[in-house]
């Protein structure tokens, strides 16, 4: 008897456990739990789907790149393994193709003749470029709301990737009868309250695919959202690859201290 | 088997397991132990700006360019043909370091005139790049000062020549010349 | 337990040492030659796997500060850049963050485990009370610790649980400052509790000493709650119980492996990964899964002192744990009452934690049942465990047949 209820109790106090954790993520206004949908990083042998991030790439940079930030990413990480896989030269290029303000010069003048910033050409160990100067000038530019930065988006909301999915392809729903939609706000089911400041950003064929896959709205949005979760996760892959080692040595090793342990005891029991 | 009987037969068997166990367990933690101290190792963007490429268009013969590479000051200086001239001219045995101290040559290089300067696209043999740091004990030696037509570091009275050779002491070495590529007629990379 | 010392130092070195500083005898009688009850179970391993915890998160925790800035404008990056760019810094960050849950996870079967066999009875008070010293100084560390990635959860959870002791009658707020630094959680508060967060673990391992110390007095306790009456009952520590623990040890790894690379973010919120915000306060502020019982005592009182003195009473009652249990026998084993109100009292914890993880607000079943009632419910239940029924239990029941010996059951093949 003791030892059934205390199976019992156990197990269900696992499940209260487990059930806990993303139970605390619950919010008390009903918002619409995203759909779940297959990524190819799912699972703990899931890795990126390389190509996904480089046209997630190319999505951010022309599309979301308008208003929003990806502060913790640098050219260089494009090369990282593990991510989208652009090469050295690739990269240089590409970092070169910015000009950011640029260090003041032997006369101490941040600005030139004209009184325009000094600015330089990126490098690979330079951080992507921000469009505006700064918050004020971001929200200026977005009435009045401030895009967030995308480089931990995926981590910093519930449902992660699927979330972000389907918030950028859900776009095309009515409100509900009992929710005004105020002027410079937009609706969608998925985001916490049903307004969004943020208008639809993905319309088919906004960007020409350099591999051909065409671009409608819903592969735009799955590869935006493979280049996110990497900008969130960078080490994804190292990390899958050496969890495996280390639980598999572990499992050796606890069995070797299994047999230790048996054979020890043996003569105790 | 007796107790005793049988703990002997298993004695050897159970020696070798406990010692599987006690190598497998050594070998773990020594893995687990390697991010503990490669975390002190530079860090992606500390290495990220290990090099640093500079625009050396403006230069002209008998200039001087200060730039900073890996949190050190470095010396890029275009020398005059007459300074190129005096420097080949200086015999081995009257300098007090005679490695060429070139990262972008073998370790045992001598250091010739040749062996401390560097040919642009322009194919003459007359860049020098070091790091402006003094081999005695790392202060800033100032250019044009001194006898050799190079530097003088005030610290402790060093000299170095026009291609930083050290010439008076107390500095042991000559000037280091960083590795570094011309990677057009008007960049060069250093490091 | 604490007999003479069997060490005897058999080369020269050893002897040398021996005569001037016994470090080599002290490890050879606490951990080699230490005479444990030979009928410990696997509940009986959480304080070697606690031990490890605690190296574990000293070993990560200071290589993590050498890559990390308490100051608010630089934190959160800071603790990017190691997850980007410091070689490994991903993993030093991701065992740190789950270390501290697996910590929990293990103190919490540790302290369960006293309650249960009655190790916190005669004559082992004093350890038990060492034991919540050390628990609430966990608490307390890792309070410090969540504030310091400076995220939401991080700013607001410091700015919730610093303004309960505004809560104190006439010196409260002054307190509050104090602890602040300033008018509301900012830079002071963080360069402090990065400097606390710092030092508290090195108490911690000094109340570890203590506790240990404390343990060898009389030995352990064992799952018969029975005295050791001689040599038959005990196994030397090295090698029974090393190669036990290590074995235990490498199952919990596992565990904490999985999480650490399989299940990283699994127990921490969302919202950490949002930059610390004064001026947006997030919709629900929770705290991590190992307070959420507390947070349910806390906010199950409508009054601010009270839910205060409630959280802390409900913490300073385990310290009268062993006086408040008059049960002369130890194992609950052998207690029928107090095994079933064992079993109650974990349900109530982990009610109590589920009611933590939800908004005050919330309802079950359709709308019928108030979260809050069942807290409320939870929470006095809490007390009344401890304070009414422990100390009249051991006059309800009657204590099963209780073994002369604890070799004698062992030897026969039941245990």
């Amino acid at each position: 008897m003791p030892k059934i209820m205390l199976r019992l109790v156990f197990s269900l106090a696992i499940s209260i456990v487990l059930g806990i954790i993303p139970s605390i993520v619950m919010s008390a206004e009903e918002i619409m739990e995203p759909e779940q949908q297959e990524w190819s990083f799912d699972g703990p042998f899931g890795l990126f789907d390389r190509a996904a991030l480089q046209r997630g790439f190319h999505v951010y940079k022309d599309i979301c790149a308008a208003c929003h930030t990806l502060d913790l990413v640098a050219f260089r990480n494009l090369g990282d393994s593990g991510g989208p896989g652009f090469n050295e030269n690739e990269i240089r290029a590409l970092a070169a193709s910015y000009m950011i303000p640029a260090d003041p010069d032997e006369r101490g003048r941040t600005t030139d003749a004209d009184g325009r910033p000094l600015m330089r050409e990126a490098i690979p160990a330079d951080y992507y470029p921000s469009r505006f100067v700064n918050d004020n000038a971001q929200r200026a530019a977005n009435n009045g709301s401030l895009p967030p930065d995308l480089s931990l988006i995926v981590k910093a909301r519930d449902g992660g990737a699927d979330y972000l999915y389907a918030l950028l392809t859900e776009y095309g729903h009515d409100a509900p009868a009992d929710l005004t939609v105020p002027p410079g706000q937009y609706y969608n089911p998925y985001f916490a309250g049903g307004l969004i400041a943020m208008p639809q950003p993905l319309f088919a064929n906004q960007v020409v695919y350099a591999d051909g896959t065409p671009a409608t709205i819903e592969q735009m949005a799955s590869d935006v959202t493979y280049f996110l979760t990497w900008t969130a996760e960078p080490k994804m892959e190292e990390r899958k690859r050496l969890g495996f080692a280390v639980i598999l040595f572990l499992i050796a090793f606890s069995m070797l201290c299994y047999a230790s342990y048996r054979r020890l005891w043996h003569s105790e029991h | 088997m007796t107790v005793a009987q049988s703990q002997t037969a298993d004695s050897s068997r159970r020696d070798f397991l406990y010692v599987a166990t006690s190598a497998v367990g050594a070998v773990g933690a020594t893995l687990a132990a390697w991010p503990l101290v490669a975390q002190m190792n530079p860090a992606a963007n500390v290495l990220a700006l290990s090099s640093v490429e500079v625009d050396i268009s403006t230069v002209q013969p008998g200039q001087l360019i200060n730039v900073m590479w890996r949190g050190q000051p470095t010396f890029i200086r275009r020398l005059t043909p007459d300074e190129i001239t005096e420097a080949d001219a200086v015999p081995i045995d009257d300098l007090l370091d005679d490695s060429a101290r070139n990262g972008n040559l073998a370790d045992n290089a001598v250091a010739t005139g040749a062996n401390r300067l560097a040919a642009a696209g322009n194919g003459a043999v007359e860049w020098l790049i070091v790091v402006g740091v003094c081999t005695h004990l790392g202060c800033i030696p100032a250019f044009d000062q001194g006898d050799y037509g190079g530097w003088l570091c005030a610290c402790h009275g060093s000299q170095y020549d026009n291609v930083g050779r050290v010439r008076i002491g107390p500095a042991p070495d000559n000037l280091t010349v960083p590795p570094f590529t011309f990677i057009s007629d008007t960049r060069v990379r250093i490091g | 337990m604490s007999g003479p010392s069997t060490y005897v130092p058999n080369s020269g070195f050893t002897r040398w040492m021996d005569t001037r500083l016994p470090v080599l005898r002290l490890m050879h009688d606490t951990v080699i030659t230490f005479p444990t009850p030979r009928n410990l179970n696997i509940w009986y391993t959480f304080g070697a796997i606690l031990t490890f915890c605690l190296g574990v998160q000293l070993v990560t925790g200071i290589t993590l500060a050498m890559h990390y800035t308490p100051h608010t404008e630089m934190a959160f990056n800071s603790v990017e850049h190691i997850m980007r760019d410091v070689n490994y810094g991903w993993l030093l960050r991701y065992v740190h963050t789950n270390g501290g849950s697996m910590f929990f996870l293990a103190v919490y079967i540790h302290m369960f485990r006293g309650l249960y066999y009655g190790s916190y009875k005669e004559p082992r008070e004093m350890i038990w009370i060492l034991g919540v010293m050390l628990y609430i100084l966990m608490m307390a560390t890792a309070f410090l610790g969540y504030t310091l990635p400076w995220g939401q959860m991080s700013f607001w959870a410091a700015t919730v649980i610093t303004s309960l002791f505004g809560a104190i009658p006439f010196i409260g707020e002054g307190v509050v400052n104090w602890l602040w630094g300033g008018f509301a959680v900012d830079v002071p508060t963080l360069q402090r509790f990065f400097s606390l967060h710092y030092l508290l673990p090195f108490v911690i391992a000094g109340v570890v000493i203590l506790h240990i110390w404390a343990l060898h007095v009389p030995g352990n306790n064992n799952p018969l709650g029975i005295d050791v009456k001689g040599p038959q009952d005990t196994l030397p520590f090295h090698p029974y119980y090393t190669v036990k623990d290590l074995f235990y040890l490498s199952l919990f790894i596992i565990l904490f492996a999985a999480f650490v690379f399989y299940a990283p973010n699994y127990l921490g919120h969302t919202i950490n990964y949002i930059e610390a915000n004064p001026l947006v306060t997030p919709p629900h502020i929770v705290p991590e899964w190992y307070f959420l019982p507390f947070y349910a005592i806390l906010r199950a009182i409508p009054d601010k002192l009270m839910g205060v003195v409630a959280l802390f009473g409900s913490l300073f009652t385990l310290f009268f744990v062993p006086w408040l249990d008059r049960s002369k026998v130890r194992s609950a084993r052998f207690r029928p009452i107090y095994k079933r109100l064992f079993w109650i009292f974990v349900a109530d914890c982990l009610v109590l934690g589920y009611i933590g993880s939800q908004p005050v607000d919330g309802m079950i079943a359709g709308g019928t049942i108030s979260l809050l009632w069942v807290g409320r419910l939870a929470t006095a239940y809490y007390f009344i465990h401890f304070w009414v029924l422990m100390p009249f239990t051991h006059k309800w029941e009657t204590p099963k047949p209780i073994p002369d010996s604890i070799a004698k059951p062992v030897l026969n093949g039941t245990s």
